[in-house]
């Protein structure tokens, strides 16, 4: 079953006089349970992708379905509402609130999806104990090491039990070690269910993926399978 | 999201911004509390002047109609040529008025003058005094401190009797008693027969603690013969002072033979004439106040716009994860708003602290009086202001792109 269905997908910019074409009718299934990397050259578009996927930004031309729900002609609030619910976001600089400890940072979605003080400290609590953050949850971000930053990030990313992560760059501000840690954490969460997107320009870190699509110009260049 | 989580967790997140930025907050506070503690001493002083003037003049009973040859408030010099022309109350009026008036419970002429009054050594040259009858303690509702009130009788020409205030009697006798002495007016000599209570406010200053009340019949023998009258009229409830004053107005007229189509040539006063008059002033002098105050304020409120928007710039990101997050317009909105208000709240607070001692001591220099009400307007004032200030920063907030505000480093 398919989760995304792009159609023809299009997205300009206006910059100054100049029209950019950042993506040029794409168009791309991906299917629940999938382990997808998009790769791509900065300028490639592969962001916008990322950003359209993730309900961050809508078309200009094209549809978009996501889990059924025709994500291209939403408002501003009913994709804010998608967000919460369907995409887990993990972002390359962790994107913590920095006044909020590990908990408060996790509970956030839940706040937003309107769940009760007591139960979302339940749901938070188990999340960060998936990651190994048990006992770090009343540390703040600038208190934890990268590594442990994107667990919480992770963390924060599944407690909403979303139809798709979705990870920007995951490891580029990490150490390699902790990136392969980091990494390990996703095939992890991948084997129990999870589908995963993750954008990264490095080979070694798309390696990973199950599913290879390589954006060049707007266009998508090559869409293979690989490992197994 | 419900409005209630929302709210919840906008003051929660308004807190932590708050006392992560402490001195900035106190600066943008600073503002604002200028502006409260200005616009409360204003309203305080005001409030302090106007139940100042409404105690001091209920010695004019609201119940109590005047009759004069002038009216108390001339609004123009026509109207005050007009009123020269006012034949002087006559006595027989007030005998008119007594006999046929239904609606009055009491009628009481009033004849003023000053005179030298002594009590063996001690006196002054120039002491107010009211020639009356014994109806004029209904009519001015004044109380005894000691002995008693003039009666029909010597009204109507018996003894010479007099009544004094109560300051008179201790500047006079110091603290002994003066009922049954005998003191000195316009040097001919009227036996105390009893002792007003005192009267203070605004009839203190016109002199009424400090009288001498005669009966008319003496007034008229011995310091003036033919004096302005003023009639009161006491009417058997405020209710029917309306129809008092017509009853009266007509009873006159036709004493007077006033033609129909003619004003008349009397003036009939009462306590409103002066409420109304002093509320168009109080009115003038509040609204120009709290206009200026209030100007202060809107500094402060300007102070805490720009802060806002200085806070929303800094917090591009975080309002980028929120909404990546799952955070709606609304969410964003209200975190802004409640920020910027729980800021002009405290500042709010913080100024109440300020103007309620101040209050207190402005208390011993002129009247002021610090309300629930004020207290409560105060609080609801800055909490507005800092809704209306926070407006703008929130709703650029809310309407961010998450692409944008991410992107911002």
């Amino acid at each position: 079953m398919n989760l995304i269905r792009l159609q023809k997908i299009s997205r300009r910019y206006q910059m100054g006089a100049e029209t950019v074409h950042a993506l040029r009718e794409v168009t791309l299934e991906i299917q629940r349970g999938e382990y997808v990397a998009i790769m791509g050259p900065s300028g490639s578009g592969k962001s916008t992708l990322m950003n359209l996927v993730g309900c961050l930004d809508t078309p200009t031309a094209g549809t978009y379905e996501l889990n059924g729900s025709h994500v291209s002609e939403m408002n501003d609030n009913q994709l804010a509402e998608i967000r919460n619910r369907e995409i887990g976001f993990i972002f390359q600089t962790f994107n913590l609130l920095p006044r909020s400890d590990a908990l408060r940072n996790v509970e956030l979605p839940l706040v937003y999806a309107g769940v009760g003080k007591r139960e979302r400290r339940e749901i938070a609590l188990d999340a960060l104990t998936s990651v190994g953050l048990a006992d770090r949850i009343h540390h703040r971000p600038n208190e934890l090491s990268g590594g442990q930053r994107q667990r919480v990030a992770v963390a924060r990313a599944l407690v909403n039990k979303p139809s798709l992560l979705l990870a920007d760059e995951p490891t580029g501000n990490l150490d390699s070690k902790t990136g392969v840690e980091i990494m390990a954490l996703f095939a992890n969460l991948w084997e129990r269910g999870n589908t995963i997107i993750v954008v990264t320009h490095e080979e070694e870190i798309a390696r990973h993926a199950r599913r290879i699509i390589r954006i060049r110009d707007g266009l998508i260049a090559s869409d293979e399978r690989v490992g197994g | 999201m419900t409005v209630l989580t929302d709210l919840r967790e906008g003051l929660a997140i308004s807190w932590s911004a708050i006392r992560a930025n402490k001195l900035r907050s106190v600066l943008t506070t600073l503002g604002i509390v200028i502006g409260i503690v200005t616009v409360t001493l204003m309203g305080t002083a005001i409030e302090g002047l106007n139940s100042s003037f409404v105690s001091n003049i209920s010695f004019i009973g609201a119940d109590v109609l005047y009759v004069d040859r002038f009216g108390w408030l001339i609004p123009s010099r026509q109207e005050w040529l007009n009123a020269m022309k006012n034949p002087a109350i006559k006595l027989d009026e007030a005998d008119l008025l007594q006999r046929q008036m239904r609606l009055a419970v009491a009628v009481a002429p009033v004849a003023q003058d000053d005179i030298p009054v002594n009590y063996q050594k001690r006196g002054a040259a120039s002491v107010p005094v009211t020639g009356t009858t014994e109806q004029f303690p209904i009519t001015a509702g004044l109380t005894m401190k000691e002995g008693r009130f003039l009666s029909g009788a010597e009204c109507d020409g018996g003894r010479p009797v007099c009544v004094i205030g109560s300051d008179l009697a201790t500047n006079l006798f110091g603290g002994e008693s003066p009922v049954g002495e005998t003191i000195s007016a316009n040097r001919r000599d009227f036996e105390v027969v009893g002792v007003l209570d005192k009267l203070g406010g605004f009839a203190e200053s016109g002199g009424a603690d400090n009288e001498v009340i005669l009966p008319i019949t003496q007034f008229t023998r011995f310091v003036s013969p033919n004096p302005d009258y003023e009639i009161q009229i006491k009417a058997r409830s405020v209710a029917e002072l309306g129809d008092a004053r017509e009853e009266l107005r007509m009873l006159l007229r036709r004493y007077r033979h006033v033609p129909p189509g003619e004003a008349d040539n009397f003036a009939i006063n009462q306590q409103d004439q002066f409420l109304e008059f002093f509320h168009r002033v109080a009115g003038t002098i509040e609204a120009v106040g709290l206009f200026i105050t209030g100007l202060s304020l809107f500094v402060g409120g300007i102070g805490i716009m720009n802060i806002m928007f200085v806070s929303v710039a800094e917090r591009t990101r975080e309002i980028g994860v929120r909404k990546a997050i799952g955070a709606k317009r609304r969410s964003i909105l209200l975190q802004f708003l409640i920020e910027s208000a729980c800021i002009c709240v405290i500042g709010g607070v913080i100024a109440l602290g300020i103007a309620w001692p101040t209050t207190l001591l402005l208390r011993k220099v002129m009247p002021a009086v610090m309300s629930p009400e004020i207290v409560g307007l105060a609080l609801l004032v800055s909490a507005v202001t800092g809704a209306l200030s926070g407006f703008f920063p929130a709703w650029r907030a809310a309407r961010m792109d998450p692409v944008e505000a991410l992107r911002n480093e």
